[in-house]
């Protein structure tokens, strides 16, 4: 990598340890990426804050170098663990809630805007086409690459960190004008967004670091977002390309029997104990529509609903929530569906939900069956 | 291919492994030492040798785990893989270790037991001893 004058000085500790160490990550990251330079962003997005998926090390070392960094472009974080408005009704350890709110306190000491979601395209202000950004989250790096032109690696939650505090990141393939070499033919009729999930899913393992997808209809934005949730999930894929690509491009189908193929790898029970909706998060039209549907209607069961505290406060005010707890909803805040230690496998067998992420997760990280199904088909199933 | 991900020099004893390394889970935090006993490294010590492995695997929380074994005074003085990962990648530069990928030609010359010299600013990167 070429560094410029100033960029060698901080890696040689001239501009303190947290710089050097910040370089270091930014150095590392860009020679295993084939970058050749760093380039300024604008905005960095972090992931690695539920205290559920970076332990103990990663509290300690937040803790740590807290004292001293400060991120200098815009920086958003990622869902924690818990909503601290009600942490007290989901049982969790003293621990847990003590270490989750160091972290909490880390990023804050650091300068981070404590956002707390993983839709920061849904809930902040999309700078101008181009622009050059580093977001962690898997689904929120595809969606900003893929729907809001932006540009992106798909950055690591080290990576973005040292991005936010140098306000540089490695210039690799992805953030370059990307030729896919893969072009996936889009061939399941009238799509719902668990179909678009599980598109999602299945280009994020056969795509490399970006592909072409044809045969799609104009998409609305829980279809877009589940298909970004899909893509981060299970794979190393940071961008959906929508066209038919060169010629030369490897052509690959998606028809129904590999959607049946993604739906029996992850569909694991015939029905679940509860409900979650949103991983991601669900954004004010989202919980708009929810409000919609449930009109008149009340869930039998325990439902979830996560999204961003801010969109909570709209929704309040909207009358939204008041509609939603009404219907039985549970509306959490800060956290999510994926990695939540809020569903533990000792009281819960099986979650029902749409969520291609959420499901991954929950079966793989809590443990427990998922019953995957479109919203539609919750609402019809699970209410009255 | 030759990178330097984390520069440094070091001189010490060469502990291989056949087997990619799995952080998160395979290495006990505080003393080192490779827990999972399907590993081929398994009760063996990863503190003060240089480590010499095809590469990382697993979650990228296990360059937490690195900075961990560091902290902990457990950790290898240098690492050397055939190839680069995020993870491995960024955990060494958390922890300050350095890294460097070598050539299959070069990982396959490199043996269990030999003491090695490392130097990321010399045009040979390392030096048998």
């Amino acid at each position: 990598m070429e560094l410029t004058r100033d960029e060698e000085s901080a890696l040689k500790g001239e501009q303190g340890e947290i710089m050097q160490m910040a370089y270091r990550i930014l150095v590392a990251t860009g020679e295993a990426t084939d970058a050749e330079k760093l380039i300024p962003i604008e905005w960095a997005h972090l992931s690695g804050v539920n205290y559920n998926t970076i332990g103990d090390a990663g509290e300690e070392f937040l803790s740590s170098i807290s004292n001293d960094a400060r991120v200098t472009v815009k920086t958003t974080l990622n869902p924690m663990g818990f909503d601290i408005d009600n942490v007290a009704n989901y049982g969790l350890d003293e621990n847990f809630i003590s270490k989750q709110l160091s972290i909490k306190n880390s990023y804050e000491i650091m300068g981070v805007i404590p956002s707390f979601s993983c839709i920061p395209y849904e809930i902040f202000d999309i700078p101008k086409n181009g622009t050059q950004v580093a977001f962690a989250e898997s689904n929120a790096a595809i969606h900003a690459n893929s729907f809001d032109n932006l540009k992106t690696n798909k950055e690591s939650a080290f990576s973005a960190l040292a991005s936010a505090i140098v306000g540089k990141s490695p210039y690799s393939s992805i953030r370059k004008d990307d030729t896919p070499n893969i072009i996936i033919n889009m061939k399941v009729k009238n799509p719902n967004e668990l179909t678009y999930g599980i598109l999602g899913f299945f280009a994020g393992k056969v795509g490399d670091t970006s592909v072409n997808i044809s045969g799609l209809a104009e998409m609305d934005k829980r279809q877009c977002k589940a298909m970004c949730g899909g893509m981060g999930t299970s794979g190393t894929c940071a961008k959906f390309i929508f066209g038919d690509g060169d010629s030369d491009c490897e052509k690959i189908d998606f028809d129904e029997k590999e959607m049946q193929n993604v739906h029996d790898e992850l569909n694991t029970a015939e029905k679940g104990d509860l409900i979650t909706l949103g991983s991601p998060q669900l954004g004010l039209d989202e919980i708009s529509d929810l409000t919609s549907m449930l009109k008149g209607r009340s869930f039998q069961k325990r439902c979830m609903v996560f999204c961003p505290r801010t969109v909570k406060e709209q929704a309040k005010k909207i009358g939204y929530i008041t509609e939603l707890e009404r219907a039985g909803c549970e509306i959490l805040s800060d956290c999510c569906t994926c990695l939540t230690p809020l569903i533990n496998k000792e009281n819960v067998d099986a979650v029902t939900t749409n969520s291609i992420k959420g499901a991954f997760y929950l079966k793989n990280s809590n443990g427990v069956d998922v019953n995957l199904k479109s919203l539609s088909q919750i609402v019809q199933d699970e209410t009255r | 291919m030759n990178k330097i991900l984390v520069a440094g020099k070091v001189q010490g004893i060469v502990l291989k492994s056949e087997n990619p390394i799995n952080f998160l889970g395979t290495v006990d935090k505080k003393t080192g030492i490779i827990s999972d006993n399907n590993h081929n490294l398994f009760g063996k010590s990863i503190k003060d040798v240089i480590l010499v492995f095809p590469s990382g695997v697993g979650s990228s929380v296990g360059a937490y785990t690195i900075y961990s074994i560091k902290s902990n005074n457990s950790a290898p003085l240098a690492m050397i893989c055939q190839k680069a990962d995020l993870t491995v990648a960024t955990g060494c530069a958390l922890a300050n270790i350095p890294l460097i990928t070598i050539s299959n030609e070069e990982f396959n010359a490199i043996k269990n037991g030999m003491k090695i010299s490392l130097d990321t600013s010399s045009s040979n990167l390392i030096q048998y001893q």
